[in-house]
């Protein structure tokens, strides 16, 4: 079980004066049930590569792979494909339509053709999976704060039972607590129910904390495919990139230079403690 | 006296469901007292809906309170004829830089601000050349915004405000879309603009990191400011900042771990070098 781009090429407008190669011979492999993050800056690539997962675009050249079968062959059922690859598009609770929280995460499912009984008890899971508490259920969505309109737009898409789960930047403009609590859910989803989850984020740290590998793109290509340690070392190109390694990277290269023996790649604020610890002990 | 001052601000949303029956009130706002001095870069910070959004939208006066006072150049923001001189002399730049641009070609949508309030042609273009050197976006004058990255676009924004000649620029999560560099090279422009102009920054956000610059932090919470202080006073209480769903640096709270794991460092550590000074004396 997995999900595969293999040699994807994306042009955008071809053939014109705005021919844009958003991807160039991208290839990246997803097995069942992996943690993974996507870095890059503004541009990169990245959301045009997501959206590649669920077939909501067709690759220029190239092939896209989910289980094995080439999702663009003839006959293909792509509708039941984006069920299997849910896909939380950036600042997703815009796309909150209905006239209470649990109706609006019933559309997916009973889009799927489940019966409304179906439908509200997949809402009332996804809806408890992303943490949020009962008396909103019958409230217009519009009335929720930032952080809760964002839970209902990803309990919307969790409520089809993806088998994979993509999520564009789904923390931006969260406070620290509610962008901890969406990735500790998350997180929890990955762990229970074996989802495959990836996610694309702006902030290193949390992908430091939470991810088992990382994927770099860089002006269309994939610069860096590997566990969050070593893209970390590689810290000064992703700087050239418009990216950066996590602040523990830094602090830990900053010891290192004085001359005190930490591990440098420590990238969150456990494993930094710990190394410090264990460098002062010795000195 | 300060240039933004807030005595006793209140504000309530109301909800109006049906004829006849008693709104809903929600307090946004509740007995906030500021004091904002000239020249000063303040931050604020706080959870989703603690007011922080409620509180800038007073500042230039798209709010009007529904108790006490806010002046900004001694100017009352509930006096209506007053309300386009305060947002001349309060800017702000919001979270999407995409919902602010309306311009085709960069200079076009600086000038845009000035040219509605009547500046003469020749004042316009000097005010745009200026406003686009201060943001360090010279160079794209004539470039289409829509080509240009998070960053810049939020830059361009910012020399729209300041085309304006604002005394105080409000920046309402500014940094929330943009990727790392996008991020560095906004907050810098902020910083310039607050050290070389004297512009009095308000920066609303989420980022801890940047706020370890600021003379003064704000912490709010269901609508009143619960913490304020140096940044260093403020990211001292770790765990306060905690229970409130906020955070610290993650050099802060490397070093707040370390010390409650008995190594010898002083509290409220918030730059790497300090951290490393204190480690490798």
């Amino acid at each position: 079980m997995s999900v595969e781009l293999r040699d994807v090429t994306y042009t955008y407008s071809p053939g014109t004066a705005y021919e844009m190669h958003a991807l160039e011979h991208v290839s990246v492999e997803i097995p069942n049930g992996q943690f993974v993050g996507v870095i890059g800056h503004t541009g990169s690539g990245k959301s045009t590569m997501v959206q590649h997962f669920n077939g909501l675009i067709r690759p220029t050249s190239g092939n896209v792979f989910y289980n094995g079968e080439d999702i663009w062959q003839e006959g293909y059922n792509l509708r039941e494909l984006r069920s299997h690859v849910g896909l939380v598009f950036q600042y997703p609770e815009h796309q909150l339509f209905e006239t209470d929280v649990i109706t609006d995460v019933c559309f997916g499912p009973k889009n799927q053709g489940l019966s409304p009984e179906e439908c509200r008890e997949r809402a009332r899971e996804a809806l408890k999976h992303v943490g949020l508490d009962e008396r909103f259920y019958e409230k217009s969505p519009f009335e929720l704060s930032g952080g809760q309109k964002r839970r209902v737009a990803i309990a919307g898409v969790l409520a089809m039972n993806p088998s994979f789960l993509i999520l564009d930047e789904p923390t931006a403009g969260l406070d620290p607590k509610g962008r901890d609590e969406i990735l500790d859910q998350l997180a929890l989803l990955h762990e229970t129910r074996g989802i495959s989850v990836m996610l694309v984020s702006h902030s290193m740290e949390d992908i430091a904390r939470y991810v088992e590998r990382i994927i770099v793109m860089n002006k269309g290509h994939v610069a860096f495919d590997d566990t969050p340690k070593k893209v970390f070392s590689h810290y000064k190109e992703l700087e050239q990139m418009g990216l950066a390694a996590p602040q523990m990277t830094y602090i830990m290269h900053a010891l290192k230079e004085r001359g005190m023996d930490v591990d440098v790649t420590a990238t969150t604020v456990e494993e930094a403690k710990a190394s410090v610890l264990k460098a002062l002990n010795h000195m | 006296m300060g240039i933004i001052r807030a005595a006793k601000l209140g504000f309530d949303y109301f909800r109006y469901e049906e004829e006849g029956k008693e709104p809903e009130v929600t307090r946004a706002i509740d007995d906030v007292n500021l004091d904002i001095q000239a020249g000063q870069f303040i931050a604020v910070l706080g959870h989703n809906g603690s007011g922080k959004s409620t509180l800038a939208k007073h500042i230039n006066g798209l709010l009007v309170p529904t108790e006490g006072t806010l002046w900004v150049d001694n100017m009352d923001t509930s006096q209506e004829e007053d309300v386009w001189k305060i947002r001349q002399k309060a800017g702000m730049v919001f979270q999407n830089p995409d919902n602010q641009i309306i311009g085709s070609v960069v200079e076009e949508d600086v000038g845009f601000g000035p040219e509605n309030i009547g500046v003469p042609t020749d004042e316009i273009w000097r005010r745009v050349d200026e406003s686009l050197r201060a943001t360090g976006m010279i160079a794209y004058r004539h470039h289409s915004p829509n080509k240009l990255s998070g960053g810049q676009k939020q830059r361009v924004a910012i020399a729209g405000v300041m085309a304006m000649r604002p005394k105080c620029i409000v920046l309402d999560e500014p940094t929330a879309m943009l990727d790392p560099n996008g991020r560095k090279e906004v907050l810098k422009a902020v910083r310039e603009l607050n050290e070389k102009e004297g512009v009095t920054v308000i920066l609303i956000t989420h980022y801890m990191e940047e706020v370890v610059f600021a003379d003064k932090v704000f912490v709010m919470d269901q609508g009143r400011v619960v913490m304020q202080g140096t940044p260093r006073e403020v990211f001292s209480r770790v765990e306060e900042l905690k229970a409130l769903r906020l955070d610290v640096p993650q050099v802060t709270l490397l070093a707040y771990e370390l010390k409650q794991a008995g190594v010898d460092i002083p509290d409220g550590i918030l730059t790497i070098e300090e951290l490393v000074d204190a480690l490798c004396q």
